[in-house]
């Protein structure tokens, strides 16, 4: 059982090092895959807004691990 | 360079960058246990892992041949996604002086105490030096088929450019490890981590949006915006972080 936990820990840290930064990416996500189907979200506006937010959440997770020290 | 060559070489160069970072890794490792224990049960190690590695790389490239490609777009597009930005993030962080850089001479010295004086054993295999091999060739080489696997997202025909980009970072760092027989700490590590984070996160986007229907401009070729984009974001990214960090330094020096 232990070393189950442990692999699966293994595994989510291949993708996930700041819990908030990966809530964020897929919040984003979730988000804009709404507003594109139901708001009918005009092109090009919908990968401007996927790439800004992205972009915006890696930028403020790394200032903010720099400000924690 | 038409689209096709953007959509092969992109995978290609993305699969062995990354793959190029994970095996120098790795080598460190299997270079300290052959040092240490023998070179015989640690080749074998890593040989079996490799072996594992591949069978694992073939069953996954038939189960996903089967997924609808959006479905697979999606899951595997998010997981790149994060994957790529765990690895900006980082690379930022170390281009910014917030967290140590990796240092591969470091590494192997630390290995090889924790490995202890051990003479190599002649005739019976030692199962440690073939474990500690293995596992970290494992270790290492699932990420690199975690990387072909979503790099290759976009259809069946990437398999094959992605799995070349990994192969030749193998054979590069294998060639290199017999040669030299010590770790390549010359390899700029932060820099070709920051360069396969940009590729990753990019590919991962890409991948991502064409699965909940956002509509590219220029198709294929906005992938190259994304590069840049990312780039530009990740460099500015590195003077606030170091900014951060140096008023935080400041605040606590008083």
């Amino acid at each position: 059982m232990q070393a189950l936990h442990r692999t699966v820990r293994e595994l989510l840290a291949f993708f996930v090092d700041d819990g908030r930064l990966a809530l964020l990416v897929l919040g984003w996500l979730a988000l804009l895959w709404l507003a594109i189907g139901r708001l009918r979200l005009p092109a090009p506006w919908d990968a401007l807004l996927l790439f800004a937010g992205l972009a915006g959440i890696l930028a403020a997770s790394a200032v903010r691990r720099s400000r924690a020290g | 360079m038409n689209t096709g060559a953007l959509h092969s070489l992109g995978p290609m160069l993305a699969a062995f960058l990354a793959s190029l970072v994970e095996f120098v890794e790795a080598l460190t490792v299997v270079l300290a246990v052959g040092a240490m224990r023998g070179w015989r049960d640690a080749l074998l190690g890593s040989a079996a892992a490799l072996l594992l590695l591949l069978v694992l790389m073939l069953l996954l490239g038939a189960a996903l041949a089967r997924i609808p490609l959006r479905a697979v777009q999606l899951v595997v597009g998010t997981l790149l996604l994060l994957f790529g930005l765990r690895w900006l993030r980082k690379a930022m962080l170390r281009s910014a002086g917030v967290i140590p850089l990796h240092d591969e001479d470091a590494a192997y010295a630390a290995q090889r105490e924790s490995l202890g004086q051990a003479q190599p054993r002649r005739g019976r295999h030692d199962t440690f030096a073939m474990l500690a091999s293995f596992k970290i060739t494992l270790l290492e080489g699932l990420e690199v088929v975690f990387i072909i696997v979503a790099v290759a997202a976009g259809g069946a025909h990437l398999w094959i450019p992605a799995s070349l980009g990994a192969l030749a970072a193998l054979l590069l760092v294998g060639a290199l490890g017999v040669l030299l027989h010590r770790p390549l700490s010359h390899v700029p590590a932060n820099i070709l981590k920051f360069g396969v984070g940009v590729l990753l996160t990019s590919f991962g986007s890409f991948w991502v949006g064409e699965a909940i229907g956002v509509r590219w401009p220029g198709d294929d070729w906005s992938l190259l915006g994304l590069i840049a984009g990312y780039l530009l974001v990740a460099l500015l990214g590195v003077n606030l972080c170091r900014r951060a960090h140096a008023s935080r330094a400041a605040l606590l020096a008083h």
